[in-house]
Protein backbone atom coordinates (compact mmCIF):
# COMPACT_ATOMS: atom_id res chain seq x y z
CA UNK A 1 0.00 0.00 0.00
CA UNK A 2 1.28 3.24 -0.92
CA UNK A 3 -0.53 6.42 0.40
CA UNK A 4 -0.55 10.37 -1.42
CA UNK A 5 -1.69 13.04 0.45
CA UNK A 6 -2.12 16.43 -1.50
CA UNK A 7 -1.47 18.66 0.63
CA UNK A 8 -3.32 21.42 -1.74
CA UNK A 9 -6.17 20.10 -1.34
CA UNK A 10 -6.31 19.69 2.22
CA UNK A 11 -8.71 21.49 4.08
CA UNK A 12 -7.22 21.38 7.31
CA UNK A 13 -10.60 19.05 8.86
CA UNK A 14 -8.29 16.46 10.91
CA UNK A 15 -10.10 14.03 9.83
CA UNK A 16 -7.02 11.84 9.10
CA UNK A 17 -5.48 12.60 12.33
CA UNK A 18 -8.08 11.13 14.05
CA UNK A 19 -8.99 8.46 12.14
CA UNK A 20 -5.07 7.09 11.27
CA UNK A 21 -2.56 9.02 14.20
CA UNK A 22 0.18 6.77 13.25
CA UNK A 23 0.34 7.64 9.17
CA UNK A 24 -0.97 11.52 9.68
CA UNK A 25 -0.17 14.58 11.30
CA UNK A 26 -0.90 18.29 11.04
CA UNK A 27 1.52 21.22 10.90
CA UNK A 28 0.49 24.51 12.41
CA UNK A 29 -2.18 25.48 9.82
CA UNK A 30 -4.01 22.50 10.23
CA UNK A 31 -2.24 20.98 6.69
CA UNK A 32 -2.36 17.39 6.86
CA UNK A 33 1.41 15.37 6.77
CA UNK A 34 1.91 12.24 5.85
CA UNK A 35 4.35 10.48 8.57
CA UNK A 36 4.68 7.11 7.00
CA UNK A 37 3.68 7.13 2.75
CA UNK A 38 4.00 3.01 3.13
CA UNK A 39 2.49 2.15 6.21
CA UNK A 40 2.49 -1.74 7.66
CA UNK A 41 -0.50 -3.75 6.46
CA UNK A 42 -2.25 -3.70 9.58
CA UNK A 43 -3.01 0.18 9.75
CA UNK A 44 -4.06 -0.22 5.65
CA UNK A 45 -7.91 0.12 7.30
CA UNK A 46 -7.62 3.02 9.32
CA UNK A 47 -6.23 4.76 6.15
CA UNK A 48 -9.13 3.36 4.06
CA UNK A 49 -11.08 5.12 6.52
CA UNK A 50 -9.12 8.37 6.87
CA UNK A 51 -9.28 8.63 2.50
CA UNK A 52 -12.97 7.37 2.60
CA UNK A 53 -13.53 10.33 5.74
CA UNK A 54 -11.22 13.35 4.19
CA UNK A 55 -13.78 15.52 3.49
CA UNK A 56 -11.30 17.44 0.76
CA UNK A 57 -10.54 13.99 -0.95
CA UNK A 58 -6.85 14.70 -0.38
CA UNK A 59 -5.71 11.59 0.44
CA UNK A 60 -5.12 8.85 -2.58
CA UNK A 61 -3.83 4.59 -2.27
CA UNK A 62 -2.36 2.50 -4.30
CA UNK A 63 -1.90 -1.51 -3.72
CA UNK A 64 1.26 -2.51 -4.43
CA UNK B 1 -31.99 -6.90 5.48
CA UNK B 2 -32.68 -11.17 5.98
CA UNK B 3 -30.41 -12.33 3.10
CA UNK B 4 -27.51 -10.37 1.43
CA UNK B 5 -27.66 -7.94 -1.26
CA UNK B 6 -27.15 -8.85 -4.57
CA UNK B 7 -27.89 -5.59 -6.47
CA UNK B 8 -27.17 -2.56 -4.46
CA UNK B 9 -28.14 0.18 -6.48
CA UNK B 10 -26.98 3.45 -5.53
CA UNK B 11 -28.54 6.99 -7.14
CA UNK B 12 -26.99 10.06 -7.41
CA UNK B 13 -23.10 10.04 -7.98
CA UNK B 14 -21.69 12.90 -6.28
CA UNK B 15 -19.92 12.62 -3.02
CA UNK B 16 -21.95 10.70 -1.36
CA UNK B 17 -23.07 8.07 -3.86
CA UNK B 18 -19.71 7.30 -4.50
CA UNK B 19 -18.25 6.64 -1.02
CA UNK B 20 -21.99 4.44 -0.45
CA UNK B 21 -20.06 2.53 -3.53
CA UNK B 22 -16.61 2.21 -2.25
CA UNK B 23 -17.78 1.49 1.64
CA UNK B 24 -20.01 -1.17 0.13
CA UNK B 25 -16.81 -3.03 -1.65
CA UNK B 26 -14.58 -1.72 1.13
CA UNK B 27 -17.12 -4.16 3.40
CA UNK B 28 -16.60 -6.84 1.29
CA UNK B 29 -20.01 -6.58 -0.94
CA UNK B 30 -19.37 -8.77 -3.49
CA UNK B 31 -22.77 -8.23 -5.75
CA UNK B 32 -23.39 -5.80 -8.60
CA UNK B 33 -23.20 -2.15 -7.59
CA UNK B 34 -24.70 0.12 -9.97
CA UNK B 35 -23.68 4.15 -9.54
CA UNK B 36 -26.44 6.24 -11.27
CA UNK B 37 -26.27 10.40 -12.09
CA UNK B 38 -27.68 12.25 -13.84
CA UNK B 39 -24.88 14.92 -14.35
CA UNK B 40 -22.73 14.12 -17.47
CA UNK B 41 -19.82 13.72 -15.80
CA UNK B 42 -17.91 10.69 -13.22
CA UNK B 43 -18.23 11.48 -9.72
CA UNK B 44 -16.29 14.55 -8.68
CA UNK B 45 -15.95 16.96 -5.84
CA UNK B 46 -18.10 19.87 -5.20
CA UNK B 47 -16.30 22.24 -2.83
CA UNK B 48 -13.49 23.27 -5.20
CA UNK B 49 -16.35 24.72 -7.80
CA UNK B 50 -16.94 27.64 -5.87
CA UNK B 51 -13.37 27.89 -4.93
CA UNK B 52 -10.40 26.67 -7.47
CA UNK B 53 -12.35 25.94 -10.36
CA UNK B 54 -14.70 29.20 -10.66
CA UNK B 55 -11.14 31.31 -9.91
CA UNK B 56 -9.44 28.85 -12.65
CA UNK B 57 -6.55 27.91 -10.14
CA UNK B 58 -7.49 24.54 -11.05
CA UNK B 59 -8.63 22.74 -14.35
CA UNK B 60 -11.85 20.77 -13.87
CA UNK B 61 -10.51 17.76 -14.26
CA UNK B 62 -9.08 18.28 -10.74
CA UNK B 63 -12.26 17.83 -9.49
CA UNK B 64 -12.94 14.88 -10.43
CA UNK B 65 -12.51 11.91 -7.75
CA UNK B 66 -11.57 8.67 -9.48
CA UNK B 67 -10.21 8.00 -12.93
CA UNK B 68 -12.66 5.53 -14.96
CA UNK B 69 -9.95 2.56 -14.65
CA UNK B 70 -10.45 2.52 -10.57
CA UNK B 71 -14.35 2.30 -11.36
CA UNK B 72 -13.46 -1.23 -13.43
CA UNK B 73 -11.24 -2.27 -10.79
CA UNK B 74 -13.96 -1.87 -7.97
CA UNK B 75 -16.83 -3.44 -10.27
CA UNK B 76 -18.73 -0.24 -9.93
CA UNK B 77 -20.88 0.63 -12.81
CA UNK B 78 -21.56 4.03 -13.55
CA UNK B 79 -24.15 5.73 -15.49
CA UNK B 80 -23.70 9.23 -16.35
CA UNK B 81 -26.51 11.10 -17.66
CA UNK B 82 -29.36 9.34 -16.61
CA UNK B 83 -31.38 10.44 -13.93
CA UNK B 84 -33.93 8.50 -11.76
CA UNK B 85 -37.72 9.19 -12.70
CA UNK B 86 -39.48 6.77 -10.37
CA UNK B 87 -39.70 4.38 -7.48
CA UNK B 88 -41.27 1.44 -6.51
CA UNK B 89 -40.41 -0.02 -2.99
CA UNK B 90 -43.08 -3.08 -3.23
CA UNK B 91 -41.39 -4.50 -6.44
CA UNK B 92 -37.87 -2.94 -5.46
CA UNK B 93 -37.39 -0.96 -8.98
CA UNK B 94 -36.19 2.43 -9.90
CA UNK B 95 -37.38 4.07 -13.21
CA UNK B 96 -34.93 5.91 -15.01
CA UNK B 97 -35.42 8.85 -17.64
CA UNK B 98 -35.16 6.57 -20.80
CA UNK B 99 -37.94 4.44 -19.30
CA UNK B 100 -35.08 1.82 -18.04
CA UNK B 101 -36.39 -0.10 -14.91
CA UNK B 102 -33.72 -1.57 -12.68
CA UNK B 103 -34.36 -3.85 -10.43
CA UNK B 104 -32.44 -3.70 -7.02
CA UNK B 105 -32.30 -5.55 -4.11
CA UNK B 106 -30.44 -2.82 -1.69
CA UNK B 107 -31.19 0.71 -2.59
CA UNK B 108 -29.31 3.84 -1.50
CA UNK B 109 -30.69 7.56 -2.28
CA UNK B 110 -28.01 10.22 -2.56
CA UNK B 111 -28.99 12.57 -4.93
CA UNK B 112 -28.51 15.42 -3.28
CA UNK B 113 -30.07 19.04 -3.26
CA UNK B 114 -30.79 21.82 -6.44
CA UNK B 115 -30.28 25.44 -5.74
CA UNK B 116 -33.13 27.25 -4.80
CA UNK B 117 -34.33 29.96 -7.88
CA UNK B 118 -35.55 33.52 -7.58
CA UNK B 119 -39.45 33.47 -8.71
CA UNK B 120 -38.49 35.25 -11.78
CA UNK B 121 -35.38 36.15 -13.95
CA UNK B 122 -33.71 32.98 -14.89
CA UNK B 123 -34.59 33.26 -18.30
CA UNK B 124 -32.31 35.56 -18.69
CA UNK B 125 -28.48 35.58 -20.17
CA UNK B 126 -26.24 36.48 -17.71
CA UNK B 127 -28.08 34.63 -14.89
CA UNK B 128 -26.12 31.67 -13.17
CA UNK B 129 -26.52 29.28 -10.17
CA UNK B 130 -23.92 27.15 -8.69
CA UNK B 131 -23.82 23.20 -8.34
CA UNK B 132 -22.70 21.65 -10.97
CA UNK B 133 -19.13 21.46 -12.68
CA UNK B 134 -21.48 22.80 -15.72
CA UNK B 135 -22.97 25.35 -14.07
CA UNK B 136 -19.35 26.50 -12.67
CA UNK B 137 -17.83 26.37 -16.07
CA UNK B 138 -20.79 28.28 -17.60
CA UNK B 139 -20.00 31.21 -15.01
CA UNK B 140 -16.30 31.30 -15.54
CA UNK B 141 -17.00 31.42 -19.00
CA UNK B 142 -18.84 35.06 -18.34
CA UNK B 143 -15.89 35.95 -15.95
CA UNK B 144 -13.81 35.92 -18.88
CA UNK B 145 -15.66 38.55 -19.96
CA UNK B 146 -15.20 40.79 -16.90
CA UNK B 147 -18.99 41.85 -16.18
CA UNK B 148 -19.95 43.49 -13.25
CA UNK B 149 -21.43 40.86 -11.04
CA UNK B 150 -24.13 40.65 -8.45
CA UNK B 151 -24.05 37.53 -5.74
CA UNK B 152 -27.89 37.48 -4.10
CA UNK B 153 -27.76 35.20 -1.08
CA UNK B 154 -24.69 35.46 1.65
CA UNK B 155 -24.56 31.57 2.74
CA UNK B 156 -21.61 29.52 2.08
CA UNK B 157 -22.01 29.35 -1.95
CA UNK B 158 -22.81 33.38 -2.04
CA UNK B 159 -19.56 34.44 0.26
CA UNK B 160 -17.22 31.58 -1.57
CA UNK B 161 -18.55 32.82 -5.05
CA UNK B 162 -18.65 36.55 -4.15
CA UNK B 163 -14.71 35.94 -2.80
CA UNK B 164 -13.64 34.12 -5.55
CA UNK B 165 -15.26 36.81 -8.07
CA UNK B 166 -13.44 39.81 -6.39
CA UNK B 167 -9.77 37.84 -6.14
CA UNK B 168 -9.96 38.25 -9.85
CA UNK B 169 -10.53 41.80 -9.88
CA UNK B 170 -14.43 42.24 -10.93
CA UNK B 171 -16.86 44.43 -9.96
CA UNK B 172 -18.68 42.64 -7.31
CA UNK B 173 -21.54 43.34 -5.02
CA UNK B 174 -22.96 41.24 -2.51
CA UNK B 175 -26.43 41.01 -1.99
CA UNK B 176 -27.34 39.94 1.81
CA UNK B 177 -31.18 39.94 3.30
CA UNK B 178 -30.22 39.31 6.89
CA UNK B 179 -27.95 40.83 9.01
CA UNK B 180 -24.26 39.89 7.78
CA UNK B 181 -23.14 37.15 5.82
CA UNK B 182 -23.34 33.63 7.48
CA UNK B 183 -25.28 35.44 10.23
CA UNK B 184 -27.80 32.55 9.42
CA UNK B 185 -25.75 29.73 9.66
CA UNK B 186 -22.77 31.00 12.17
CA UNK B 187 -24.65 34.20 14.16
CA UNK B 188 -24.00 37.93 14.07
CA UNK B 189 -20.77 38.22 15.74
CA UNK B 190 -18.97 36.08 13.30
CA UNK B 191 -21.13 37.28 10.30
CA UNK B 192 -20.15 40.92 10.64
CA UNK B 193 -16.54 39.63 10.29
CA UNK B 194 -16.87 37.84 7.48
CA UNK B 195 -18.95 40.79 6.18
CA UNK B 196 -15.82 43.37 7.13
CA UNK B 197 -13.62 40.76 5.56
CA UNK B 198 -15.86 41.10 2.05
CA UNK B 199 -16.08 44.91 2.20
CA UNK B 200 -12.17 45.33 3.45
CA UNK B 201 -11.40 43.52 -0.23
CA UNK B 202 -13.90 45.78 -1.57
CA UNK B 203 -16.99 43.91 -2.58
CA UNK B 204 -20.01 46.14 -2.11
CA UNK B 205 -21.98 44.61 0.79
CA UNK B 206 -25.73 45.33 0.68
CA UNK B 207 -27.22 43.91 3.84
CA UNK B 208 -31.08 43.90 4.90
CA UNK B 209 -32.25 43.27 1.75
CA UNK B 210 -33.87 41.31 -0.69
CA UNK B 211 -34.57 41.00 -4.68
CA UNK B 212 -37.56 42.33 -6.04
CA UNK B 213 -37.02 41.60 -9.66
CA UNK B 214 -34.15 41.71 -12.06
CA UNK B 215 -34.02 43.57 -15.29
CA UNK B 216 -32.96 42.77 -18.98
CA UNK B 217 -32.89 43.94 -21.84
CA UNK B 218 -32.57 41.92 -25.14
CA UNK B 219 -32.66 38.69 -22.83
CA UNK B 220 -29.77 39.49 -20.83
CA UNK B 221 -29.85 40.69 -17.40
CA UNK B 222 -29.25 44.09 -16.57
CA UNK B 223 -29.26 44.66 -13.04
CA UNK B 224 -31.47 43.92 -9.71
CA UNK B 225 -34.29 45.95 -8.54
CA UNK B 226 -33.90 45.70 -4.39
CA UNK B 227 -36.57 45.57 -1.55
CA UNK B 228 -35.50 48.98 -0.13
CA UNK B 229 -36.35 50.70 -3.98
CA UNK B 230 -32.65 50.69 -5.01
CA UNK B 231 -31.70 49.58 -8.14
CA UNK B 232 -28.06 47.65 -9.17
CA UNK B 233 -26.18 47.66 -12.35
CA UNK B 234 -25.03 44.25 -12.92
CA UNK B 235 -23.64 41.69 -16.09
CA UNK B 236 -23.97 38.97 -14.42
CA UNK B 237 -26.05 37.67 -11.30
CA UNK B 238 -24.95 34.59 -9.20
CA UNK B 239 -28.22 33.28 -7.41
CA UNK B 240 -27.56 31.38 -4.31
CA UNK B 241 -30.15 31.55 -2.10
CA UNK B 242 -30.28 28.15 -0.34
CA UNK B 243 -31.40 24.91 -2.14
CA UNK B 244 -33.94 21.58 -2.10
CA UNK B 245 -33.60 17.89 -1.45
CA UNK B 246 -33.60 16.33 -4.99
CA UNK B 247 -36.66 14.32 -3.78
CA UNK B 248 -39.41 14.84 -6.87
CA UNK B 249 -38.36 11.52 -8.40
CA UNK B 250 -39.71 10.05 -5.11
CA UNK B 251 -42.85 11.35 -5.30
CA UNK B 252 -45.63 8.77 -5.00
CA UNK B 253 -43.00 6.15 -4.02
CA UNK B 254 -44.52 6.52 -0.59
CA UNK B 255 -41.41 7.58 1.03
CA UNK B 256 -41.98 10.54 3.94
CA UNK B 257 -40.28 13.17 1.64
CA UNK B 258 -40.58 16.03 3.62
CA UNK B 259 -37.54 18.25 3.13
CA UNK B 260 -35.82 15.25 2.64
CA UNK B 261 -35.82 11.56 2.94
CA UNK B 262 -36.63 11.17 6.54
CA UNK B 263 -34.40 8.28 8.06
CA UNK B 264 -34.33 6.56 11.15
CA UNK B 265 -31.20 6.89 13.05
CA UNK B 266 -29.08 4.10 11.08
CA UNK B 267 -29.89 6.31 7.64
CA UNK B 268 -33.00 3.74 7.04
CA UNK B 269 -35.70 5.08 4.83
CA UNK B 270 -37.56 1.93 4.56
CA UNK B 271 -36.56 -1.87 4.50
CA UNK B 272 -33.77 -2.10 1.97
CA UNK B 273 -33.87 1.49 1.54
CA UNK B 274 -30.97 4.37 2.94
CA UNK B 275 -30.49 7.65 1.95
CA UNK B 276 -26.81 9.70 2.92
CA UNK B 277 -25.63 13.07 1.95
CA UNK B 278 -27.62 16.48 1.59
CA UNK B 279 -30.81 14.76 0.96
CA UNK B 280 -31.38 12.56 3.77
CA UNK B 281 -33.18 13.86 6.81
CA UNK B 282 -32.10 11.35 9.31
CA UNK B 283 -32.91 10.83 13.19
CA UNK B 284 -29.42 12.49 15.09
CA UNK B 285 -29.32 10.68 18.26
CA UNK B 286 -26.40 12.98 19.01
CA UNK B 287 -28.91 16.05 18.77
CA UNK B 288 -32.18 13.56 19.38
CA UNK B 289 -34.16 15.35 16.55
CA UNK B 290 -34.72 14.84 12.68
CA UNK B 291 -31.52 16.95 11.33
CA UNK B 292 -30.34 17.26 7.35
CA UNK B 293 -26.75 18.78 6.66
CA UNK B 294 -25.34 20.04 3.67
CA UNK B 295 -21.96 20.03 4.28
CA UNK B 296 -19.41 17.98 2.65
CA UNK B 297 -17.96 16.14 5.46
CA UNK B 298 -21.54 14.76 5.91
CA UNK B 299 -22.21 13.50 2.76
CA UNK B 300 -19.18 11.24 2.64
CA UNK B 301 -19.56 9.91 6.92
CA UNK B 302 -23.25 9.66 6.58
CA UNK B 303 -22.66 7.57 3.47
CA UNK B 304 -20.42 5.39 5.14
CA UNK B 305 -22.62 4.66 7.50
CA UNK B 306 -25.98 3.82 5.49
CA UNK B 307 -23.87 1.38 3.06
CA UNK B 308 -22.12 -0.28 6.24
CA UNK B 309 -25.72 -0.38 7.55
CA UNK B 310 -27.10 -1.51 4.06
CA UNK B 311 -24.87 -4.74 5.15
CA UNK B 312 -26.51 -5.39 8.55
CA UNK B 313 -23.75 -3.27 10.69
CA UNK B 314 -26.94 -1.46 12.90
CA UNK B 315 -24.87 1.50 14.21
CA UNK B 316 -26.66 4.75 14.50
CA UNK B 317 -25.47 7.34 12.96
CA UNK B 318 -24.33 10.25 15.31
CA UNK B 319 -21.50 12.39 14.04
CA UNK B 320 -19.43 15.24 15.24
CA UNK B 321 -20.44 17.89 12.33
CA UNK B 322 -17.75 20.25 10.79
CA UNK B 323 -17.36 22.81 7.80
CA UNK B 324 -14.81 25.02 6.23
CA UNK B 325 -14.91 27.79 4.10
CA UNK B 326 -11.92 29.75 2.29
CA UNK B 327 -12.37 33.31 1.87
CA UNK B 328 -9.47 35.95 0.40
CA UNK B 329 -7.05 32.94 2.28
CA UNK B 330 -8.80 33.32 5.33
CA UNK B 331 -9.90 29.57 6.62
CA UNK B 332 -12.76 29.65 9.01
CA UNK B 333 -13.36 25.67 10.10
CA UNK B 334 -16.43 24.90 12.92
CA UNK B 335 -17.05 21.74 14.64
CA UNK B 336 -20.24 20.49 16.55
CA UNK B 337 -22.78 22.82 16.60
CA UNK B 338 -22.38 26.42 16.01
CA UNK B 339 -26.15 27.78 16.61
CA UNK B 340 -26.28 31.06 15.08
CA UNK B 341 -29.10 32.14 18.16
CA UNK B 342 -26.47 32.07 20.94
CA UNK B 343 -23.03 34.64 21.18
CA UNK B 344 -19.83 32.10 20.31
CA UNK B 345 -17.38 33.42 23.12
CA UNK B 346 -13.45 34.05 21.96
CA UNK B 347 -11.23 32.39 24.05
CA UNK B 348 -7.92 31.99 21.73
CA UNK B 349 -6.40 35.04 19.46
CA UNK B 350 -8.64 38.17 18.56
CA UNK B 351 -10.79 39.06 15.44
CA UNK B 352 -7.90 42.18 15.36
CA UNK B 353 -5.33 39.93 15.06
CA UNK B 354 -7.39 37.66 12.37
CA UNK B 355 -7.17 34.52 14.50
CA UNK B 356 -9.30 33.01 16.73
CA UNK B 357 -11.00 30.31 18.56
CA UNK B 358 -14.67 31.04 19.40
CA UNK B 359 -16.72 28.64 21.77
CA UNK B 360 -20.76 28.48 20.77
CA UNK B 361 -22.65 26.90 23.69
CA UNK B 362 -25.45 27.37 26.68
CA UNK B 363 -25.16 27.29 29.91
CA UNK B 364 -21.77 26.22 29.85
CA UNK B 365 -22.01 23.39 27.80
CA UNK B 366 -20.30 23.93 24.87
CA UNK B 367 -21.85 22.74 21.52
CA UNK B 368 -19.34 24.19 18.81
CA UNK B 369 -15.88 25.03 17.92
CA UNK B 370 -15.10 27.77 15.22
CA UNK B 371 -11.48 28.53 14.44
CA UNK B 372 -10.88 31.80 11.91
CA UNK B 373 -7.62 30.80 10.78
CA UNK B 374 -6.57 28.76 13.67
CA UNK B 375 -6.53 25.08 12.66
CA UNK B 376 -3.95 24.28 15.41
CA UNK B 377 -5.98 25.79 18.70
CA UNK B 378 -9.00 24.37 17.05
CA UNK B 379 -8.35 21.11 17.24
CA UNK B 380 -8.26 20.72 21.24
CA UNK B 381 -11.67 22.01 20.81
CA UNK B 382 -12.90 19.47 18.35
CA UNK B 383 -11.44 16.75 20.39
CA UNK B 384 -13.54 17.76 23.42
CA UNK B 385 -16.19 17.72 21.35
CA UNK B 386 -15.75 14.60 19.62
CA UNK B 387 -15.70 12.85 23.13
CA UNK B 388 -19.05 14.67 24.25
CA UNK B 389 -21.86 11.38 25.01
CA UNK B 390 -23.61 10.34 22.64
CA UNK B 391 -27.37 10.28 23.35
CA UNK B 392 -28.86 6.52 23.05
CA UNK B 393 -30.23 5.83 19.17
CA UNK B 394 -34.36 5.52 18.78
Amino acid sequence: MRITLDQDRCCGAGTCVLTAPDVFDQDDDGIAVLLDAQPPAHLAAAVRDAAARCPAAAIRMEAE
Amino acid sequence: MSTAPRHVLVVGASIAGLTAAETLRREGYDGLLTLIGDEPHLPYDRPPLSKQILTGAWEPSRAALRSSDEYDRLGIDVLTARRATALDPGRRTVELDDGERIAYDGLVIATGVRPRRLPTGHGLDGVHVLRTLDDTLRLRDHLLRRPRITVVGAGFTGTEVAAGVRTLGLDTTLICPGPAPLAGRLGPVIGHLVGRLHADHGVRLRTGVGVTSLTGSDGHVTGLELTDGSHVDADAVVVAIGSTPATDWLRGSGLDVTDGVVCDAYCRAAPGIYAAGDVARWHDPRLGTPMRREHRTNAAEQAIAAARNLLGAREPYAPLPYFWTDQYGDRIQAYGICSPGTEPRIVHGSPAEGSFVALYGEDGHVTGALGWNSARQLRTYARQLIQEPVAAAR
